[in-house]
């Protein structure tokens, strides 16, 4: 008890933990379990930039007033990705993934954690390319629901093309990346028809369930927001998703080695992080 | 008082990095204990030679850091291109794909804050060669939560900006030659 009162918890994080079984308890939002020392940072900014002197006024106007929940969001879950984002996982999904995929009459995709919507697209244009987007319907989801709207309006920032182009050629690209946009004033709009094979829905790692047999799940730096707990959570997910020798991609630098469910996989392309379903 | 173990070192640098890291991580012996964590500047999307380069020139072990990963003694760790840094309460490495701040990821200030609440009073924070102002509030948190901090001497630094910015904001923050912050390194 004496050493309890020697060293308490600081306010700070008693404040934060508050505010997340807030968010919890009231929305359903769990970010309980995510990494603690990148929420603290985006928590604060928040609280700073939506005036708020401490984390307690913020969560009595979160719980109070549901119009501060999408603003607090926008801070807890937006990411911004590149589409073909390291060219290298994107020319392995082409040359070694493909060939696999191309055995099965029918595909299903599943962009876990799409934000934005640059992976989700690149991944569709690479499957057009390959011949695959026919026969393919793709999964794009996350919890944010202002995130899969812009996913789904598909419009980037002009100045980001030029290093979406560069990426789309290094990953191997067959076409030219200017085949599946359109240009206006500063920004492009991605063709309509890359959105005919797509679902997008709302869809929580560290709440929601398995919805669909997946042949392939692609989830790039999404977990690194998680800790341990949720991480095995959310690969448990991928497992119980995947069809038998169905392909799991991570980020970069992202791995199983740390889960319990890492002897479910074997590795496919050790040095891209793509995994396999084990066979048995 | 009883001195307070140091169980941490952090090490921030940008322009002139790779001369300055030289004159210190290859002079650590074998036997060194500490775990060091390393944020350099580096441009995106190329896959950086510091790993390679560091691990043929150390007596340590040297990594480029995955997500999650435990900290261990002994060890460098260098962020990789494109991520945050930050060190967990529970002391693992986690990276974040948040914003630049000030224009860079990996950002010193990401590291050194979340360092300064991981280890408190039990860190040595290192500020190096650079020409930007990364650095200085992270050394400043180092300072708060009662760390210890150290900046390159600024007119031996191949860029004072970085370190001058560091003192500047943490004046209790020790002024050091590379050779006396390789040879302190060895004391701790």
């Amino acid at each position: 008890m004496k050493d309890s009162l020697a060293t308490p918890e600081k306010v700070e994080d008693v404040e934060i933990r508050l505010l997340l079984e807030a968010l919890y308890f009231r929305y359903h939002y769990d970010f309980r379990n995510y990494a603690m020392a990148s929420i603290k940072r985006r928590l604060r900014q928040a609280r700073d930039q939506l005036g708020f002197a401490t984390f307690s006024a913020l969560q009595e106007q979160v719980l109070h007033d549901a119009s501060m929940l999408p603003r607090l969001l926008s801070y807890l879950t937006v990411q911004v990705s590149e589409m073909f984002r390291d060219p290298s996982y994107f020319r392995a999904i082409r040359e070694k993934v493909a060939p696999h995929l191309r055995t099965y009459p029918s595909l299903k995709v599943w962009i876990a954690g799409c934000s934005s919507g640059e992976e989700l697209y690149s991944l569709v244009i690479l499957f057009r390319e390959e011949g695959l987007e026919e026969r393919t319907l793709f999964y794009a989801t996350d919890i944010n629901q202002d995130a899969l709207r812009t996913a789904e309006a598909g419009i980037f920032d002009l100045d980001r093309v030029q290093l979406f182009t560069e990426n789309h050629r290094n990953s191997g690209g067959k076409s030219s990346l200017s085949d599946y946009y359109t240009a206006a004033y500063g920004r492009v709009s991605v063709d309509r028809s890359l959105r005919r094979k797509v679902v997008f829905s709302d869809h929580s790692l560290v709440t929601d369930a398995v919805f669909a047999e997946m042949h392939l799940i692609s989830c790039r730096n999404v977990l690194i927001y998680f800790d341990r707990t949720a991480q095995d959570r959310a690969l448990g997910l991928f497992k119980e998703s995947l069809v038998r020798k169905g392909f799991l991609g991570l980020g970069a630098k992202e791995n199983l080695r740390f889960s319990r469910h890492a002897s479910a996989f074997t590795d496919f392309v050790r040095e891209e992080k793509i995994y396999q379903r084990r066979g048995e | 008082m009883i001195p307070i173990q140091i169980e941490a070192v952090v090490i921030g640098a940008s322009a002139g990095a790779l001369e300055a890291l030289s004159a210190i991580l290859p002079a650590l012996p074998a036997e060194f204990k500490l775990p060091l964590i390393v944020v350099v500047h580096v441009p995106p999307n190329k896959r950086s030679a510091l790993t390679d380069l560091f691990r043929a020139k150390c007596r340590l072990a040297v990594r480029e850091v995955e997500d999650k990963e435990p900290i261990s003694g002994g060890t460098v760790y260098f962020a990789p291109p494109d991520y945050h840094l930050l060190i967990e309460v529970d002391r693992t490495l986690s990276l974040s794909n948040d914003e630049p701040v000030l224009f860079s990821r990996p950002s010193i200030d990401v590291l050194f804050e979340s360092a300064a609440e991981a280890f408190g009073a039990a860190l040595v924070a290192i500020i190096l060669t650079g020409a930007n102002q990364d650095g200085a509030k992270g050394l400043s948190a180092v300072v708060q939560a009662g760390g210890i901090a150290i900046a390159q001497t600024p007119s031996e630094a191949f860029a004072s900006a970085m370190p001058q910015a560091a003192v500047d904001l943490c004046p209790s923050a020790r002024v050091m030659s590379l050779g006396a912050i390789a040879a302190y390194l060895q004391e701790i």
